[in-house]
């Protein structure tokens, strides 16, 4: 039994066809695990069914054990779970820190130590922690993101297209940062275009194909797959 | 049939309430309130085609009804010959002022490239064109306004038969709402509504203050009528005989010869206040009625999917080559034109202009509760809409005022909470219509009657 | 000498009556901004919320002026403040439970909701008049002047006399007070940064654990207060009528377009560019000049740019110009 699972998800938005249907997908705590896929397979859909954004038609999600399928996407929060969206996944309008404040909001306690954690994490952070974060690079933004999710210390954190329109160099800068989050005791799972790169900082991988798990396994061992190779990664 | 039977029912039951009112009250009141009706549904289609056509939120109604008045007073009032002699050529100056100054910044526009001195251009020619027109217009409004102060003091109007000033006020309301159109049609929905509304502010101060051009809030009395006048009916003998002829039985039942004279005389007071309203009312009907068949032509033909299409995606309709901001100005244009007809048609049946009276509440907000209860988008609901508003606009204060006795008939007369409430009757039309409006966008947010488009 | 009584001339007949009156409109202008960066749609019952407490104002004035109670030379008013705003904040409360909370859980497009508002408009209007009737009403008591002209010029010994109505010194020292509160609250509270989260990013501050229905509540509570003593602050250094108090809307609109709609602090400064520009445009300059240039060339006319009558149409212009040239407003505007 994994740490965090979705079993069997289907689902789909209102009332319109399924997305996904009977869809699999867990994590363990310090594993980062990638969602790949051809565009419209459902990547995005089987994170947000996770984190409650969409109601399950059948399935369940678990967390440590505890079936957490009924209860709202904010409670989830609060259980640990922490999401960074892929647009507008910072307050733009609000400072570094106050960003990092908003993140840790649900925390009694401790919250200036946990910045200061999140600072050595991102160092760049600490530098800009008075600007407002709309004046920021999109590298630096993707960082007060992933800060922000983190605020919260969740044993859980997901990640929706951490790379997107961001240049070759900031991305494996990103992906050195998301390992040194894996490295925390963080079960990372993420949805990703760039899967080469992906796969390679992965444990494990999904493969979805039209809502469906099509290939799974170690990362090293999907890279390796041939038909995974011609179907998605070009060759 | 079916599909009209709704529209029918909302339309029967409306009648059926003025009726009452006929026979509760009085004919002329009834009438009144038919006329009103119809003038508001005239305002309602207006706003309808800019906001159910096109989704063009418009609150600056108030400034095209009283844009549609002033036209009555231009066209219609014979002109104030003193006052033309005394300071009609300043104003003339004034307005050649007012062309030069926007074909000049015209130019400026055109043909310089945007720099500094462009708008330093720009600048001055406007602060140099307000000076000359202070210079220019100072004197002549003064020698106008000292014309006969109590009477004219203004320039008058073109002494042409007021049905003209009708076609004038949608030119007037037209042309203004090209200027708003061109100023502010790009804004967000809700800045444009806010945007509008204080721009018809604008218009009215306008009107209120400027004197020499429509003696502003000393208001202008004894419009011309398409109607004939009261006074008149009551001595012409066909008019006499007819009233004898239609109260024949109860004026036989009379035996004194001096009390029958004097019942019908009573009879053909009222009955010249009816046949004068009977007049308006087929004018405003007519008017209604045509532009009902132009909307619905309209609204069914090509250039009405069109619109509706711009209305529901712009996005897709713009990627589909339609230049949607052409055509939003030209139904805002065309909208505000028809709400210049409705605002010259009510000055007509009131027969005075008075600037004071266009408050906000009244001409741009009551319209807009008119065309959302009614159903956007369609044109049977929006002018429904206008009736029923009206309706309770108008009878509102009578039906609180029967119930406010009725619930505190128990309390004795000087009772300070019933004195009280009897006194605040008239404002219960605010809560009627705030209520009604709550209700209806809760509960059928689409109006009564929702607008429904089949493909034919 | 004729230099300083030019100058007193100013401050006495434009620089005090627009801060006083600029005040008044920076509060209103603070309130429409705060719910459309937070609630996400323009107030058209704007003017009449204010107006809603302040007739409790009015009311309770007369009630403990009736048992005797007081604050000596300040007005009576400053007392019911409190009261008022409770009453305000639970007016809203409950218009927002039975009327917005429903278009705002079904996320109704910006349009339907400033339409509600207009339903809201009626209603409130319908209550004031029921209530306390249509009529102009003064409520100001205790010392009417700080400083009375002729007090000045015997001080200074000036032609020009100064006055300093105490309700122009409240106003201005009250506004004072509340906005930096507010804005201490915005900026430097847990509470005032989830709210500011709120209106930046709404999803992500969901995502965040910010319970939006707090938000929701504290908004309506500042906004009570905003209203409510803005409202009364204005009833004291003019009158109390509803129907002004509806058309102050329209100025209390521009002040917050002028400023950036949804930036508070460029709201505060819009509601003084309005009322400067409302007033320095509509002030007959006459004396003021004759102070300042040789008797000879003394100017024959008012020296008006436009008459009082376009007060309102100023301020109406300048929003259109800002509107035109630059559609966020002068502070471009942002969420709080």
């Amino acid at each position: 039994m994994a740490f965090f699972e979705g079993k069997q998800m289907t689902a789909g938005y209102g009332d319109g066809p399924d997305i996904i249907s009977s869809c699999s997908i867990s994590a363990n705590r310090g594993e980062i695990v990638a969602i790949l896929g051809p565009n419209g397979a459902g990547k995005s859909t089987a994170m947000k069914a996770m984190l409650g954004l969409l109601n399950l038609k059948s399935g369940s999600v678990t967390l440590d054990g505890e079936e957490i399928s009924k209860i709202s996407p904010q409670d989830r929060v609060k259980q640990g779970i922490s999401f960074v969206p892929q647009t507008r996944n910072v307050f733009a309008e609000l400072t570094v820190r106050e960003n990092l404040e908003i993140g840790g909001f649900l925390r009694e306690e401790g919250l200036d130590q946990m910045i200061e954690n999140i600072y050595n994490l991102f160092p760049i952070l600490s530098e800009k922690k008075s600007q407002i974060v709309g004046q920021l690079s999109g590298g630096q933004r993707q960082q007060v993101a992933l800060g922000r999710a983190l605020m919260s210390e969740p044993s859980v954190l997901m990640l929706d297209e951490p790379t997107a329109g961001v240049s070759p160099i900031v991305m494996d800068e990103l992906f050195e940062h998301i390992i040194k989050v894996k490295k925390t005791n963080v079960a990372i799972i993420m949805v990703e275009q760039n899967a080469k790169q992906a796969l390679s900082i992965s444990d494990r991988g999904y493969v979805l194909v039209t809502g469906q798990n099509k290939f799974e396994g170690s990362g090293e061992e999907l890279l390796n797959d041939p038909e995974v190779r011609r179907s998605f990664l070009g060759g | 049939m079916r599909k009209y039977s709704n529209i029918i029912a909302a339309y029967s039951i409306m009648l059926v309430l003025i009726l009452l009112v006929g026979i509760f009250q009085s004919w002329s009141i009834a009438l009144t309130i038919l006329n009103y009706c119809l003038i508001s549904a005239v305002m309602t289609i207006g706003a309808n085609i800019q906001w159910g056509y096109a989704g063009l939120i418009n609150f600056g109604i108030m400034g095209y009804t009283a844009l549609g008045g002033l036209a009555v007073v231009l066209v219609s009032v014979d002109p104030v010959q003193q006052a033309w002699q005394a300071g009609g050529l300043n104003i003339l100056i004034c307005f050649w002022i007012i062309v030069v100054m926007v074909v000049l910044i015209r130019y400026l526009l055109k043909y310089f490239n945007k720099s500094k001195y462009r708008t330093y251009g720009i600048a001055f020619v406007i602060i140099g064109g307000i000076l000359l027109l202070r210079l220019t217009a100072t004197p002549g409004i003064e020698a106008i306004e000292a014309v006969d102060p109590a009477k004219t003091g203004f320039l008058g109007g073109m002494g042409l038969p007021v049905l003209f000033s009708w076609i004038g006020g949608a030119f007037l309301a037209g042309g203004l709402a090209f200027i708003v159109g061109k100023i502010a049609l790009g804004l967000r929905a809700d800045y444009l509504a806010i945007a509008t509304l204080l721009i018809a502010e604008i218009v009215v101060s306008i009107i209120k203050h400027e004197e020499w051009l429509a003696r502003g809030v000393k208001n202008v009395i004894g419009l011309k009528r398409p109607a004939p006048y009261e006074i008149d009916l009551q001595t012409s003998q066909w008019f006499i005989n007819l009233v004898e002829k239609f109260h024949s039985k109860k004026l036989s039942m009379i035996n004194s010869i001096t009390e029958r004279q004097d019942a019908l005389s009573q009879f053909v007071i009222d009955a010249s206040s009816v046949y004068v309203k009977l007049c308006f009312t087929g004018l405003f009907l007519s008017v209604v009625i045509v532009l009902l068949i132009v909307t619905q032509k309209a609204l069914y033909s090509p250039w009405g999917r069109k619109m509706r299409a711009i209305r529901d995606n712009e996005e897709a309709a713009s990627a589909m080559g339609k230049n949607i901001v052409k055509e939003h100005l030209f139904i805002f244009i065309l909208g505000s034109a028809i709400v210049g007809i409705a605002g010259a048609m009510m000055v007509t049946n009131d027969g005075l202009f008075t600037p004071g009276s266009y408050r906000p509440m009244r001409y741009t907000f009551v319209i807009w509760v008119m065309v959302i209860v009614g159903g956007t988008g369609n044109n049977f609901g929006a002018i429904l809409g206008g009736f029923v508003v009206w309706f309770l606009w108008v009878e509102a204060a009578p039906m609180a005022l029967f119930l406010i006795n009725l619930f505190t008939s128990h309390l004795p007369e000087t009772n300070s909470v019933r004195v009280h409430l009897i006194e605040s009757a008239p404002y219960f039309r605010f809560l009627v219509i705030g209520i009604g409006l709550l209700t209806i966008m809760r509960y059928r947010p689409k109006g009564i009657l929702p607008e429904k488009i089949e493909i034919k | 000498m004729d230099f300083i009584n030019a100058i007193v001339v100013l401050t006495n007949f434009t620089i005090i009556p627009a801060l006083a009156y600029g005040s008044q409109l920076a509060l209103g202008a603070i309130f429409v901004t705060l719910i459309y960066a937070v609630l996400r749609f323009a107030n058209f019952a704007t003017g009449d919320m204010m107006s809603f407490g302040t007739m409790f104002a009015v009311l309770l004035t007369y009630y403990f002026q009736s048992i005797g109670l007081g604050l000596g030379f300040l007005p009576t008013a400053l007392l019911t403040i409190p009261f008022a705003i409770i009453m305000m904040i639970l007016y809203m409360l409950l218009i927002d439970k039975f009327v917005f909370s429903y278009y705002r859980i079904k996320k109704s497009p910006p349009v339907q909701f400033a339409m509600v508002s207009v339903g809201v408009m009626f209603v409130t209007q319908a209550i004031i008049r029921i209530i306390i009737g249509p009529s102009d009403r003064r409520f100001l008591d205790g010392e009417k002047f700080i400083l009375k002209a002729t007090e000045f010029k015997e001080m200074t010994g000036l032609n020009e006399g100064l006055t300093l109505k105490s309700t122009q010194a409240i106003t201005i020292v009250v506004t004072l007070i509340i906005v930096s509160i507010m804005f201490w609250f915005l900026n430097k509270t847990k509470t005032g940064t989830s709210m500011r989260a709120y209106s930046d990013n709404e999803d992500l501050a969901l995502l965040s654990g910010i319970d939006p229905k707090r938000v929701v509540l504290i908004t309506w509570v500042i906004a009570g207060v905003l209203a409510t003593v803005g409202g009364i602050l204005y009833g004291l250094d003019k009158s109390y009528r509803p129907f002004v108090y509806f058309n102050n809307m329209l100025p209390i609109f521009a002040a917050a377009i002028v400023g950036g709609i949804g930036n508070p602090f460029g709201a505060f400064l819009g509601g003084y560019v309005i009322a400067f520009a409302e007033i320095l445009i509509t002030y007959a300059y006459k004396r003021f000049i004759a102070y300042l240039v040789p008797e000879s060339m003394e100017p024959d006319s008012l020296m008006q740019l436009l008459s009082t009558d376009y007060k309102f149409a100023v301020s109406f212009s300048i929003l259109v110009i800002v509107l035109l040239i630059r559609p966020s407003g002068i502070f471009k505007g942002k969420t709080i």
